[in-house]
């Protein structure tokens, strides 16, 4: 048992917080608010390897394990990125478990490509505002038993949102189907639990960011003649809310090492750490704001950009409350009545 | 990070799970039902098989036990719904007197606590002194060779079956308020003292004690005089992680569910096929994922010898906060029978779910309110001022 990163661990972590410090600031983040992308700050990622960071080795990946790309997750979050870091790396993963052979691959792991899956259930062939849609070149979806791939839509646009996401339709007329059966539909069962393992830790950082900004904020603002940051009403509010985000901390990061060993909690403990991590990160968000007065809501202010994405974030993935429905059949027996 | 426990805390956690298979019998758990929060047979059993001493540190001539060890059988036991406070007892006060105590102590009392046979109570809190503990206005003064202490002590738990107190007194009101306290562990059936029932909402049966004029002798003096509160941190010290408080829902769950899936509504509809009923469940498993983080983490930074703290604190908060929310919604899950009370006809399980309900509040008031684990936090990991 060993709960804190390792020092070969602390040393990527190091690397890519210099990264993000210098490619994703919350200034570039606002400049990039329109198309929830930074072109640049992913052309400079591509360089560190981290958009193939976690493919096989054998195709030409990074090897890594997903406790490494959860490293990178976690700080996504801290700096509310506007990179579809880890839509990529899950699907990239995914279509490397299928077909590794694909010509795809190769940019995809170079990440001269991104790649991201369809969350939502495809209706009419159509892929309903898929994370990265507006920006993607690959999109995975599940249509029935297939899995597909659609590529080169040039008519994408944007659908403007709470979090400035790159949300987009996409239309799967004239996907590849790259495979089917129901080994395929759990190989895509398990990319989303990636992708929620994943943004769990990244909610994760983005929380314990926004309780950071609100503190900070709290012991220079005077009111009364002395500090906010003296007032318990603040005080156990900031309390409870680093609570939750510590809660969220070592349960998505338990969830990355299930998936990771394979464990048969992954599916389920993937889904947990999701929910939690995603209340936690609105809680400490919206806490946050509310301490910051007018200012909290005013555009000038950072603490709005944490709050909008903590609630847009994890959204992508669909109503939460269909998702306790899906973990409670995971975990609970159902009546005995017919 | 690496999650899993070492080999012989997993096959010491197959045998703790053996032992309460065994002894943790239905009388054992409904035996506490009556207010008294300890049985002895099962105490004794636990002591019988090493667990109390082997959970003293060993640098103390402990048994050895590593601290994944311990996390795992407090773990196991909390989940069962085992009764161990009486254990957590033993164990913090063997250690607090093998680092601290004097000849006397440590061959009076820790041999017969780490049997089993006997019981210290906590004499911290008193009618005017709860969170700010310090404040404790329980005389001792010196006369020759004794002791004579006046005052009264509450919330002394376990004390009407315990043979000590450990007790917290003033010795000097000259001083700054943690400046001025010695401890004493002081024998119960000493003349002057006597013990009063304070029965709770909750069921458990606490005391207060009351202190005329009983004379000790210095042997029972632990700790230096006015250096009592060194004494108060050693048993905090030696408190975390093994108090438990980590898992205080999943007894509350099983037995809800238990419930839930044998119990029709009016509709004939089950009541574990609601899918709000459903959500609730597995936010609270989700909460218990979390504790199980939390405690987790306490245990790992234990194993690493690091002195934690604020860690306490939140895994305490988080715990008993997410548990008394649990007993709200299972009790309003189990309709209007959920108010009967253990034993009464028509009980949902027993009448369990009305115990937790009134049991819940207990836990985010003992052994440090909500308000003060928020305070810590808020000064120790977040740096703000300190209020008090």
């Amino acid at each position: 048992m060993y709960l804190r990163l390792n020092s070969d661990e602390l040393a990527i972590q190091d690397i890519f917080r210099s990264f993000f410090e210098s490619e994703c600031s919350i200034e570039r983040v606002r400049t990039s608010q329109h198309t929830g992308f930074d072109t640049e700050a992913w052309e400079r990622l591509i360089e560190t390897g981290a958009p193939g960071m976690c493919l096989p080795e054998h195709i030409g990946g990074g090897g890594a394990p997903l406790t490494t790309g959860a490293i990178v997750a976690d700080l996504v979050g801290e700096f509310v990125a506007p990179l579809p870091f880890i839509e990529h790396l899950v699907a990239s993963r995914l279509l490397a478990s299928l077909t590794p052979d694909h010509d795809l691959m190769p940019a995809l792991i170079s990440g001269e490509k991104i790649a991201s899956l369809a969350l939502q259930p495809t209706e009419d062939d159509q892929a309903k505002l898929v994370p990265g849609g507006a920006i993607a070149d690959a999109v995975i979806a599940c249509k029935g038993n297939d899995l597909v791939l659609a590529s080169g839509d040039d008519s994408v646009s944007l659908l403007r949102n709470t979090a400035d996401l790159p949300l987009a339709h996409r239309s799967l007329n004239g996907a590849e189907t790259i495979a089917s059966g129901g080994a395929a539909v759990e190989r895509f069962s398990r990319a989303r639990s990636e992708w929620q393992a994943l943004m769990a830790v990244a909610l994760t950082g983005l929380g314990r960011k926004a309780v950071d900004i609100g503190v900070a904020y709290a012991k220079e603002r005077y009111q009364f003649g002395v500090l906010i940051g003296s007032f318990q009403g603040l005080q156990h509010g900031f309390a409870s809310a680093i609570t939750g985000v510590d809660g969220s901390h070592f349960l998505s990061n338990r969830a990355v090492s299930a998936l990771e060993n394979d464990s048969d909690l992954g599916e389920r403990l993937a889904g947990m750490a999701f929910l939690f991590a995603s209340e936690a990160a609105l809680d400490a968000s919206a806490a946050s704001l509310q301490y910051h007065g007018g200012y909290g809501f005013a555009e000038e202010y950072d603490i709005q950009l944490y709050y909008r994405r903590a609630k847009g974030w994890p959204l992508q993935f669909g109503d939460p409350g269909v998702e306790y429905q899906r973990i409670a059949n995971l975990c609970l027996p159902s009546g005995k009545v017919a | 990070m690496d999650w899993s426990f070492p080999p012989e805390a997993e096959e010491f956690r197959t045998e703790v799970r053996a032992f309460i298979n065994e002894h943790l019998t239905d009388d054992v758990i409904s035996s506490t039902h009556e207010g008294t929060i300890h049985n002895w047979d099962f105490h004794k059993k636990i002591a019988d098989r090493g667990w109390l001493g082997g959970a003293v540190p060993s640098e103390l001539g402990g048994g050895g036990k590593s601290a994944l060890e311990m996390a795992v059988m407090i773990e196991e036991l909390q989940l069962a719904g085992a009764p161990i406070d009486g254990m957590g007892v033993a164990i913090v006060v063997a250690s607090v007197v093998l680092e601290l105590g004097n000849d006397h102590l440590k061959e009076t009392i820790v041999p017969k606590l780490l049997s089993g046979e006997t019981l210290v109570s906590f004499g911290y809190t008193e009618p005017d002194s709860g969170s700010d503990v310090a404040a404790a206005q329980t005389r001792a003064v010196k006369d020759g060779e004794e002791w004579v202490i006046n005052g009264q002590k509450m919330w002394t738990t376990m004390a009407h079956i315990a043979d000590y107190v450990l007790l917290l007194t003033r010795t000097n009101t000259d001083v700054p308020k943690h400046k001025g306290l010695t401890f004493f562990i002081v024998p119960l059936e000493t003349s002057g003292i006597e013990i009063q029932p304070v029965h709770t909402m909750g069921t458990e049966r606490s005391n207060a004690t009351f202190y005329d004029e009983v004379r000790i002798g210095d042997e029972w003096r632990i700790g230096d005089i006015d250096g009592g509160w060194e004494i108060m941190k050693a048993a905090l010290k030696y408190e975390r992680g093994i108090a438990g408080g980590q898992f205080p829902s999943p007894p509350l769950i099983d037995a809800f569910i238990e419930h839930a899936q044998k119990t029709e509504r009016p509709d004939r509809s089950s009541i574990i096929d609601d899918p709000v009923v459903r959500e609730r469940l597995v936010r609270s498993l989700i909460d218990v994922e979390v504790c199980r983080g939390f405690a987790y983490n306490t245990a790992f930074l234990a194993s690493e010898g690091v002195m934690f703290g604020v860690e306490g604190s939140m895994t305490k908060l988080f715990a008993s906060e997410s548990y008394k929310k649990h007993s709200k919604w299972f009790l309003d899950m189990a309709g209007t029978e959920g108010l009967l009370y253990l034993g009464e006809e028509g009980a949902p399980v027993g009448g369990v779910i009305d115990e937790h309900f009134r049991h819940a509040p207990v836990t985010t008031i003992y052994g440090g309110t909500s308000e003060i684990s928020r305070n810590l936090i808020a000064e120790g990991l977040l740096g703000l001022p300190r209020t008090r």
